[in-house]
């Protein structure tokens, strides 16, 4: 995520958020989160984008925040491709940004 | 007995499922989301705990009610969350659940597939801290979070104030809210919207609220663009002859909304085009009926907001109940009929005041991102339709481009696809055509696909 200043989220905490630290990794990097934390707000949160398009390479951080544009796949385990905004993290949860270089079938 | 499949856990969806439960039908109800109450009414994530008194504001009362009737059904009904419903073929829907592929068969089925934002694009809306305007509430009753630090709410949508007042009653710093429409525009349509004085005295309230806490409220202003380099800077205005920008790190972007109608498409449903909201809708009756065994409720049928949703959700469930033999009290249909009526004719005077500003989108640079999918230009588009026979509808240039084809499916471009491609073929928004609905509506694996049912 070259560009994107860290510890400076795009996302504000808007009233107390509880539930338990956790800890993710994101592309290698350990990321601190919150039990509840959706991925995308753990990582907006944190950084100002999420990924970088799979086309022009720009910037991405998501678009409808509700499951339907469907511009915030990222890959668990490198194997599995879920929506940030949709999927909860969870203890040591393994987020790469980038597709795997197999990437797994999907219509489009 | 009757197998129901009703599709959707919001509003719509839920007042369904307690009728059918409350005649003895146990209705299995499909949701994608992990949790029921769709949109609006979305339950939090429930590790973060968060103070959804505060978040829902007036509307804590409404959600703490539809929750309680959900919990109240809750063991009386087959309810499946994180069950996407990718198409429907006969009498049978595919499912996907967390990746495991599986069938549900029905006799009869309820859509109740809700809405999504309708988005003008502009130069730099793909950038890091453009959202939805829809996606900025979501994410603020969801995870207890703002979009940014400093958020401009741009659109044409009453809603933008509604949100504006949200964020700003939180404690967030609300840039501009930058609607569109002019505000003789909006006058102007004010006698269809005497069809709901409550609610249209509560929108003139939010305006007055956000001009006293000093947020400039900019009507018949557009963006030009979305300024900065890796993300949000300011977004730059136009309001005739006069450009400016404002400073923010976020901004919501909204015009209206459009009901996710794909499934009522495979499933068989008619569609009609309604030239006040500029959309495809599908055709049903007053009570819902769509086609053989299918019905309709909600915004995914016709956009009327959340109390006509939970008023349609019932109206169709009872409707499903009389023509399986079943026939309901006339005057709880006449009173629920009346009521979604009302509620409908309200947001069609909405639709009308807060219009959807197609020569905005018909302008579209040639150099701005139509599909950020797959990252398409209008230009782009606009260069394949000036070919010689080059298409002039939207599925032979979604075909051409693949404006439309990527992994959102037209959701978020098809919008503003219409319109740059009737304005480019000089015909009528409504000779365009509107892109059908197709099999996956949501991207799913493919071995999933090919799977058995599981």
């Amino acid at each position: 995520m070259k560009n994107v200043q860290a510890g400076v989220g795009q996302f504000v905490p808007a009233v107390r958020r509880h539930g338990a630290p956790i800890r993710i990794t994101v592309d290698g990097e350990a990321l601190d989160a919150r039990a509840g934390d959706s991925i995308l707000a753990a990582v907006l949160l944190r950084r100002r984008a999420l990924r970088r398009h799979e086309f022009g390479g720009e910037l991405r951080a998501g678009f409808c925040l509700m499951g339907a544009c469907q511009d915030c796949w990222v890959w668990l385990d490198r194997e599995r491709r879920v929506r940030a905004c949709t999927t909860t993290v969870t203890e040591g949860m393994r987020i790469d940004l980038d597709a795997p270089d197999e990437e797994p079938a999907s219509f489009d | 007995m009757t197998r129901v499949a009703i599709v959707g856990a919001g509003p719509a969806g839920i007042r369904a499922a307690a009728a059918l439960v409350e005649a003895g039908i146990r209705p299995v109800l499909l949701d994608e989301a992990a949790r029921p109450g769709g949109q609006g009414y979305r339950t939090p994530s429930p590790g973060l705990d968060l103070d959804m008194a505060a978040l829902m504001g007036s509307e804590a009362g409404h959600h703490a009610r539809l929750h309680g009737l959900f919990a109240a059904i809750h063991d009386r009904v087959d309810y499946r969350p994180e069950t996407l419903v990718w198409a429907v073929d006969g009498r049978t829907l595919h499912v996907a659940t967390q990746g495991r592929a599986g069938m549900v068969a029905f006799d009869a089925l309820l859509l109740a597939t809700g809405a999504t934002d309708r988005v003008v694009p502009c130069p730099g809306w793909t950038k890091p801290g453009v959202f939805t305007l829809g996606g900025a509430q979501a994410i603020l009753k969801d995870q207890g979070c703002f979009i940014g630090r400093r958020v401009a709410f741009v659109g044409s949508s009453p809603l933008l104030l509604l949100a504006a007042l949200q964020y700003q009653s939180l404690g967030a710093h609300v840039a501009a809210v930058v609607d569109t429409t002019p505000f003789g525009a909006k006058l102007a349509a004010l006698p269809g919207l005497a069809a709901s004085p409550r609610t249209l005295r509560r929108g003139i309230a939010y305006r007055t609220k956000l001009r006293a806490a000093g947020i400039p409220v900019h009507d018949g202003a557009a963006p030009v663009a979305i300024e900065g380099r890796d993300g949000v800077e300011g977004v730059r205005l136009r309001h005739g002859a006069r450009e400016w920008t404002i400073a923010c790190d976020a901004v919501a972007l909204g015009h209206g909304l459009k009901p996710e109608t794909q499934l009522a498409d495979l499933a068989g449903a008619q569609f009609a085009y309604d030239p006040v909201f500029r959309q495809w809708l599908p055709e049903t009756d007053a009570d819902g009926r769509a086609g053989p065994s299918l019905y309709l409720a909600g915004d995914g049928a016709a956009i009327g907001g959340a109390y006509a949703a939970e008023a349609s959700g019932t109206l169709a469930a009872a409707a499903l109940l009389a023509d399986h033999g079943r026939p309901q009290p006339k005057a709880t249909l006449r009173r629920l009929r009346q009521e979604v009526a009302r509620l409908r004719r309200f947001q069609r005077g909405l639709a009308r005041a807060f219009a959807w500003p197609a020569g905005q989108a018909a302008a579209l640079p040639d150099d701005a991102t139509l599909c950020r999918c797959e990252g398409i230009t209008a230009g782009e588009v606009r260069r394949a339709m000036a070919q010689p026979l080059g298409p002039r509808e939207v599925n032979r240039v979604k075909a051409i481009t693949r404006v439309g084809m990527g992994r959102c499916q037209g959701r978020i471009c098809g919008p503003a696809l219409a319109d740059i491609v009737a304005a480019a073929a000089g015909l009528d928004h409504a000779a365009v055509g509107r892109l059908r609905g197709q099999a996956p509506v949501k991207p799913i694996p493919l071995a999933l696909g090919a799977e058995p049912a599981g």
